[in-house]
């Protein structure tokens, strides 16, 4: 047996390791409902039934895609807009308190976010904001967005100095150059940083399950965790499979799309 | 090891006037907005909670009137207190246990995975692409969704139960076993992701002293320990320093696999979440958040300080 075998073997137990549970979930969401609990590996006969039931009228759910889409991308466009200015001066100017001001935006990424839920929940119900998306979108953007500076200061740094020395002596002012030189050629940057943001903020389940209790705004996770079935008694598994196959979808189809680009993201700020 | 924020030498100043004159303040415009939004989103709050923590809510009737009264009444400790001697201590202690052995093990089991992981995928190999996006796919999809998965998994005539040799176990009720479930999932979440990051560790330490300990005779496990543990040292640090902070706030993986209210997977996000959704007890909720916010100020500052941890990426590249 040589090394190079056991190498694959090795392998070939990763991508089963990361990916059989998502297949079962594919699976279990194709079987008929009388099938649910079949241990095959394949859905015979193949079925639609949980994902029709998922999309039923009282369910809600397609309403709540909706909302996953609203408050992910408008988290998304908030965080980087903010983001890529504070990253572009963090990477490429020399000022005082660089340091701390880097120390702090780290440090606000380690705070629980229950500390942060209690109090924004207290807050939301004194200004009316229980049952809004920005009540979402607020603290989901505060909660991506030293991920978003960091991802971004990374990407900024890796940049050649000289691009800058040089749309000086062109004569552009410090904010020319950002805007003329710099942030054209770090669009891949800020795309893949776009990209992890958005999983970040797809992802989200506590805030969006504390603060809207109206089932036309929850949250995809969040109503998909709330289904019930025909009867209270009954776990609705296979619509529950269904629709969280639905919610990974677009994400796998990003990650399978951008793998390279999303990997280099998530280790820049980690390796130097 | 300096790792917070180094006192950088003065650099002396350009020759030419104004050169950089106007670049303190462009900073400060552009780091502005990010910094406001961290203060209201997250600075604030915190402060908030520590304030909410004081109080209580009384919602008693007001003898003299006979209405209800509905406000908060300045209660000192009596949160804290209650937290660890009251009437909630139990409940209280018992989650802070569960928020510990989680950590422990759940972030162990997936430091060695992931280490292996990326030993393995180390070498150059034919479908290196899609093993990637395998890897990135556990990542992806969203933590309350992977419980719901786990969930089914874990059904008392689910497919964990027909591998597994013996009677069926109750994963999801309680006890032991839905302990185990939430670490199984969590690994099965954040180990690939581990493996991700202590990969681009080990890319970047160089060919030749690996042959150098050739030469020298140093077999694969000697190498292993003598070299490439020590170099990526630093980027497991900062990846073991993020999954633990992660796992000490766990909600999601407990919430949707087990369910609120089982002793077996409370955690202190979970009871703070009870207690101020449900109940809307602010008050106990901001005491728990409080105290949960102290635990992992401690474990950062430990990481930091102590191992050396160099979350903020000061130290420039001399090893």
């Amino acid at each position: 047996m040589s090394v190079l075998r056991w190498r694959y073997l090795g392998i070939a137990a990763i991508v089963l390791y990361c990916l059989a549970p998502f297949y079962w979930m594919l699976v279990s969401s194709l079987r008929r409902t009388n099938d649910i609990f079949d241990s095959g590996p394949l859905p015979a006969p193949l079925s639609l039934e949980s994902y029709r039931a998922a999309f039923a009228e009282g369910n809600g759910f397609l309403r709540a895609l909706l909302n996953s889409f609203v408050v992910a991308g408008v988290t998304t466009v908030l965080a980087l807009a903010v983001a890529t200015v504070a990253a572009y001066a963090l990477a490429r100017l020399e000022f005082r308190g660089k340091n701390l001001v880097l120390a702090l935006i780290i440090a606000t990424s380690m705070f629980p976010g229950i500390s942060l839920l209690v109090p924004l929940l207290e807050l939301f119900s004194g200004i009316g904001w229980i049952n809004t998306y920005q009540a979402m979108i607020v603290p989901s953007v505060g909660i991506v967005l030293p991920l978003a500076v960091w991802n971004l200061t990374a990407f900024f740094r890796q940049m050649p100095h000289e691009l800058e020395e040089a749309a000086q002596i062109d004569g552009c002012t410090p904010a020319g150059a950002f805007r003329r030189v710099i942030l054209p050629l770090a669009a891949p940057g800020v795309f893949t940083t776009a990209i992890i943001t958005f999983i970040a903020a797809w992802n989200e389940f506590i805030i969006a399950l504390s603060v809207v209790n109206r089932t036309e705004l929850k949250t995809a996770p969040v109503i998909t965790s709330q289904f019930t079935g025909t009867t209270s008694f009954d776990s609705p598994f296979g619509t529950q499979m269904a629709a969280g196959v639905i919610v990974t979808i677009p994400l796998v189809v990003l990650v399978l799309l951008f793998q390279r680009r999303i990997v280099a993201g998530l280790t820049a700020g980690g390796v130097k | 090891m300096v790792t917070i924020a180094p006192v950088e030498p003065e650099r002396p100043e350009p020759a030419g006037p104004g050169r950089r004159s106007g670049t303190g303040g462009l900073a400060a415009l552009l780091v502005s907005p990010t910094l406001l939004v961290l203060g209201l989103v997250v600075a604030y709050p915190i402060l908030s909670a520590v304030r909410l923590a004081f109080f209580q809510r009384d919602d008693g009737i007001d003898p003299e009137t006979g209405l209800r009264e509905q406000g908060d009444v300045f209660v000192g400790f009596d949160n804290f207190t209650d937290m660890f001697t009251g009437d909630t201590a139990e409940r209280f202690l018992n989650a802070l246990t569960n928020t510990t052995t989680f950590t422990l093990v759940a972030v162990s089991i997936e430091v060695v995975l992931g280490v292996l992981m990326a030993l393995l995928m180390h070498r150059a190999f034919r479908g290196r692409a899609l093993v990637r996006a395998a890897i990135l796919v556990p990542w992806a999809v969203p933590t309350a969704i992977a419980g719901l998965l786990w969930r089914w998994v874990f059904q008392a005539d689910g497919v964990a139960n027909d591998l597994l040799p013996g009677a069926p176990v109750l994963w999801t009720t309680d006890g032991a076993q839905a302990w185990l479930a939430v670490v199984i999932a969590d690994t099965w979440k954040t180990a690939p992701f581990i493996g991700l990051l202590v990969l681009a560790g080990l890319q970047v330490i160089s060919t030749e002293i690996y042959e150098a300990a050739r030469l020298d005779g140093a077999g694969p496990v000697r190498t292993f320990f003598s070299i490439t543990l020590p170099l990526v040292k630093p980027t497991l640090l900062v990846a073991v320093l993020f999954r633990v902070l992660d796992t000490l706030r766990m909600f999601d993986l407990p919430y949707t696999l087990i369910g609120p209210g089982k002793d077996a997977t409370d955690t202190v996000t979970v009871l703070a979440f009870e207690e101020a959704v449900k109940f809307g007890k602010y008050g106990p909720a901001s005491a728990y958040a409080v105290v949960l916010f102290l635990y992992v100020a401690a474990v950062a500052f430990v990481f930091v300080r102590l191992l050396g941890a160099d979350v903020f990426g000061t130290r420039k590249g001399s090893r």
